[in-house]
């Protein structure tokens, strides 16, 4: 019979209590306490501008924008074109500016701040990005929710988990959208409206009735699909199914069998002794056998082969085919255990970084 | 006929002009042409996903099941994701055409999509798969165990690799000289040795079995002879 005392509710929730006023009463004094602070970020920022331009033919002065109906383009005002005279900015269009701001570590903006102190006035701008700090605070607060399933499941990490659904399945739909549906799909249906809105330098095609027409095939093929998620007429999604599943078939048999059936095959055919290489004498090394080398050659066709032989199933395991097969899921072991030891640490090189990140880049005391 | 013939006539015909194209330079563009259409295909999959989701979520929200908070959650946070890649907010304008507006790169930080991204997506994805280290490691310790040749065969290979990438492996065997014949007793060199022969040649065989495997699954399908995508419907 147990004798162990069941733990009161009162006493994890003062556990829980003192932890959750600690860890506040810490965050506070290292974000404020400290010079350093944390959850710094900096930006380099460039300002932008672009001007519209056209060529200097076309421009005449006192024309307005409409009367140009050339190509134009948008280059920036110190564009040596201009001041040679070979293009000229088109009267009554505004200016475009804006700002670019790309991530810089904590270090390179300490360099540049220091260098803009001792007066070099080409040093790029940095500054502190608030929206960017808001960005680590968040990151972290998720980080932390997700390794606190390692104690249970809790609101904590179910609300990290149900976010990065969301934003995982919204992030997935908006990039097949961008570089998929619109230059595929609608560049080929309405290449104006596209090249108007969304891409401008969407090349015209050579036969836009034929794209047209072509275009149109995967679109009624795809309101088919999306019909599956109608209650009624589910088969009607078997035929952009059957087509995914036919071209997909169709695909992986050619590349299947080129890569990695005939190339493999290719890759183990080599010559089982190794020569040597010396840069000193093609002579020598033509005459001196790498013994490691020409081991590991054998060791390898040895290894293709046996393991071939074990997942050979039209002959029985048994005498010689049997002693093959078995030498066969020793390499096997070998591998499985070379790729769980490879994987093992691929994770703990993940969870490393998120422990940097953690310290480093969130409470800035690494 | 229309719910199973033509579904199979259509695998068929694109799977074998596939195939066709890929030995005839006078197809080659229809093969194009049907890989254009998959990649359409293949993106209104993501709709279908999506519209799957908001179903799913939005059930349990509407009949207050259990956890329907988070299902909420779930909502908001593709709704929010959505709209800030698809209008493209906060996008740093192109250079070449800064006039137009969906033109502009929504990756960078800058734009809400890329700050979601860098903030939100990329940390809870790779925490998640650190995560796996825990469990990994757990498992491992618990299903490893050397009870016959293969499994010390498997546990001894996955000791070595991982002693092998750590100081502890350079600091154990790092002493014996490169150039010594005793230097396959060096653990990065037994590294070295499993993986690129031992490993290699393994691998190298699973990878013609999954080849010999994908060409009779795809024969298979694209002669008709499998049909079990048509038995749901």
């Amino acid at each position: 019979m147990s004798t162990s005392k069941p733990a009161r509710t009162g006493d994890y929730r003062l556990l829980w209590t003192s932890l959750l006023v600690f860890g506040l009463v810490g965050l506070s004094l290292n974000a404020f306490g400290r010079k350093a602070g944390m959850a710094n970020r900096f930006v380099e920022i460039e300002s932008m501008e672009r001007i519209e331009v056209a060529d200097v033919s076309t421009v005449v002065a006192g024309s307005s924008r409409t009367a140009i109906p050339e190509i134009t383009e948008w280059v920036d005002p110190k564009d040596p074109r201009i001041a040679a005279g070979a293009v000229k900015p088109i009267p009554g269009v505004a200016p475009i500016t804006w700002q670019v701001r790309s991530l810089v570590s904590a270090k390179d903006a300490a360099a540049t701040d220091e260098a803009r102190a001792n007066g070099d006035a080409s040093a790029p701008e940095i500054v502190r990005s608030p929206i960017d700090s808001i960005g680590v605070w968040v990151a972290a607060f998720l980080t932390l929710g997700i390794f606190s399933f390692l104690y249970r499941d809790n609101p904590w990490y179910k609300i990290a988990e149900s976010v990065l659904i969301g934003v995982s399945a919204a992030y997935w739909m908006t990039n097949a959208f961008w570089s998929t549906l619109v230059p595929n799909l609608f560049g080929k249906l309405v290449p104006d409206i596209v090249r108007e809105i969304a891409i401008p330098k969407l090349l015209p095609s050579e036969s836009p009735n034929a794209d047209f027409a072509l275009a149109v095939v995967p679109l009624i093929l795809g309101f088919m699909l999306i019909w599956r998620l109608a209650p009624r007429g589910g088969w009607i999604s078997v035929w952009p199914i059957a087509f995914i599943i036919g071209t997909t078939a169709g695909l992986k048999l050619v590349s299947a069998v080129e890569a990695d059936l005939v190339a493999q095959a290719v890759a183990t055919m080599k010559p089982l002794v190794v020569l040597a290489q010396s840069s000193e004498s093609a002579t020598t090394a033509a005459n001196t056998i790498n013994f490691w080398g020409t081991v590991g050659s054998v060791v390898g066709l040895i290894g293709v082969m046996t393991v071939l032989v074990y997942f050979f199933f039209s002959l029985e395991h048994k005498g010689a085919v049997g002693k093959t097969a078995r030498v066969g899921v020793w390499f096997l072991m070998i591998t499985f255990g070379s790729a769980f030891g490879l994987t093992v640490m691929g994770r703990i090189t993940l969870l490393a970084q998120r422990f940097e990140f953690l310290f480093n880049d969130w409470l800035n005391i690494g | 006929m229309l719910q199973r013939t033509i579904p199979i006539l259509i695998l068929a015909a694109s799977g074998a002009l596939l195939i066709i194209a890929y030995f005839s330079p006078f197809t080659t563009s229809w093969g194009e042409v049907v890989v254009d259409w998959f990649n359409v295909l293949a993106a209104v999959a993501y709709v279908l996903g999506a519209g799957n989701l908001l179903a799913v979520n939005l059930e349990k929200v509407s009949a207050r099941r259990a956890g329907w908070a988070y299902a909420l959650l779930t909502l908001l946070s593709f709704g929010a994701m959505l709209a800030f890649g698809l209008f493209k907010i906060g996008a740093v304008p192109n250079a070449d055409n800064p006039n137009v507006h969906f033109a502009g790169s929504y990756e960078s930080t800058q734009s809400a999509f890329g700050w979601v991204y860098e903030y939100i997506l990329s940390p809870l994805t790779a925490t998640m798969f650190a995560l796996l280290a825990f469990y990994v490691a757990s498992a491992a310790f618990r299903a490893f165990r050397a009870k016959n040749l293969e499994a010390i065969l498997l546990l001894g290979t996955a000791f070595i690799i991982l002693l092998a990438q750590t100081a502890a492996g350079m600091f154990l065997t790092g002493w014996i000289p490169e150039a010594s014949m005793f230097a396959f007793l060096r653990l990065d060199w037994m590294k070295v040795a499993i993986t690129e022969h031992i490993q290699t040649a393994g691998m190298r065989a699973i990878t013609i079995g999954i080849a010999l495997g994908i060409a009779a699954t795809s024969l298979r399908l694209i002669l008709g002879i499998d049909k079990s995508y048509l038995s749901k419907n």
